[in-house]
């Protein structure tokens, strides 16, 4: 069985952030939002707060609109495990320009610290690199820098990270919950007048 | 109300035309490409074949292929966001697919394009479809989702047209259901 994670999620994810650039974030319910909210608040940032599953494919819509620009997805081990299927729809398609990080406490943290199936072995990177996504496992601060270089580009993914994070409740940092508000902001963002 | 025996008459009179040789689905996809659709995204089904092809056939058209209907959702939600518009392609059982993720519509006032190939109602053979296709309207209206049927071929192309303003001009979720008895009769194959 994989050991469970050391990282502090938050400083993973402000290292995942640094010189973030034109690049796109949507980040799934839960930890994930507060994680990259806590990381800088910005009008790239699309936060979700339902939808249980669909992180990972509503980055696929996203990278195919946008296929100039770097598309993160963000988010934990049970919400990727809700849209497991997802793999093989973005493996299929091969979008260059869609990254996805999940940081995986092995919990389901929202809900009272229930073991996940990756706390009980099951690795999503190696699903998503049976699927044909290029997939990569990060359990210190030294790979994730690393690994930003390579979400910083627009060709060469489908890529995966699995970030092994402790399974801790940090403070909450809570985004904006209106979605009509975080769609308005983030299409102006990219130059799309709200009508 | 017409009676179900009459209406079966008439249909078998009218030659039942299948999906994969009538008109509408060219319609359309030209009716699509009118509205500026740029994404699509299905779970097959052989009502929507010819559909299909043509999406798969238009370089401008970026067309996914999906595990299960609730990803259509996603991706349409994320599609909007980077800017594009897109159209779902389902049966009617993938409708109860989506039923929690039709929420990030509600919730952010997304707008969706899905043509839903009904089953489980006009000379159906298998009993399993029937009750997911009773469902199907009630199942998309209690999530918010607006629905238009459609039983005649020759309207087809005029509801999509509709649809797709109702979806990207009013910011609404839109189901345009297409009716069996307008799909034609599932050939059962191998025999």
């Amino acid at each position: 069985m994989s050991k469970p994670g050391a990282l502090d999620r938050r400083l993973a994810v402000r290292e995942l952030m640094v010189d973030r650039g034109d690049l796109l974030v949507v980040s799934g319910l839960g930890s994930s939002s507060y994680d990259l909210f806590a990381a800088g608040d910005h009008d790239g940032n699309f936060y979700l707060w339902g939808a249980m599953g669909g992180a990972a494919v509503m980055g696929l819509g996203l990278a195919l609109a946008q296929p100039r620009r770097p598309v993160l997805v963000l988010t934990g081990d049970g919400e990727q495990l809700m849209g497991l299927g997802g793999f093989a729809t973005i493996a299929a398609k091969k979008p260059g320009n869609l990254s996805i990080a999940v940081l995986d406490n092995g919990q389901y943290g929202e809900t009272g610290m229930q073991r996940s199936h990756t706390g009980l072995g099951v690795d999503l990177h190696r699903i998503a690199a049976a699927a044909g996504i290029a997939a990569v496992e990060i359990r210190e601060r030294a790979a994730i820098a690393g690994w930003r270089a390579e979400l910083h580009k627009t060709s060469g993914g489908p890529r995966f990270a699995t970030i092994r994070v402790a399974a801790e409740n940090p403070e909450r940092a809570l985004p904006p919950r209106d979605g009509v508000f975080l769609k308005n902001r983030f299409r102006q963002y990219l130059g799309f007048a709200v009508t | 109300m017409r009676s179900f025996a009459r209406a079966v008459r008439q249909a078998e009179g009218a030659g039942g035309a299948s999906a994969t040789t009538a008109a509408w689905p060219d319609a359309v996809y030209g009716v699509l490409k009118d509205a500026g659709i740029r994404q699509a995204s299905y779970v097959p089904d052989a009502g929507h074949a010819r559909l299909i092809e043509r999406l798969h056939a238009d370089a401008e058209i970026q067309t996914t292929v999906l595990t299960t209907e609730e990803e259509g959702i996603a991706l349409a939600a994320g599609a909007w966001l980077g800017g594009q518009r897109s159209v779902l392609l389902m049966q009617s059982s993938g409708v109860g697919n989506c039923v929690n993720m039709l929420s990030l519509l509600g919730s952010c006032r997304f707008p969706l394009l899905t043509l839903v190939t009904m089953r489980g109602e006009w000379a159906e053979f298998n009993p399993w479809q029937v009750p997911m296709g009773r469902a199907t309207p009630g199942v998309l209206e209690a999530m918010g989702v607006k629905v238009a049927r459609v039983d005649q071929a020759d309207e087809v192309a005029e509801a999509v047209s509709a649809a797709s303003v109702l979806a990207f001009d009013s910011d609404q979720a839109v189901a345009v259901l297409l009716s069996q008895r307008l799909l034609g009769r599932k050939k059962w194959t191998g025999k």
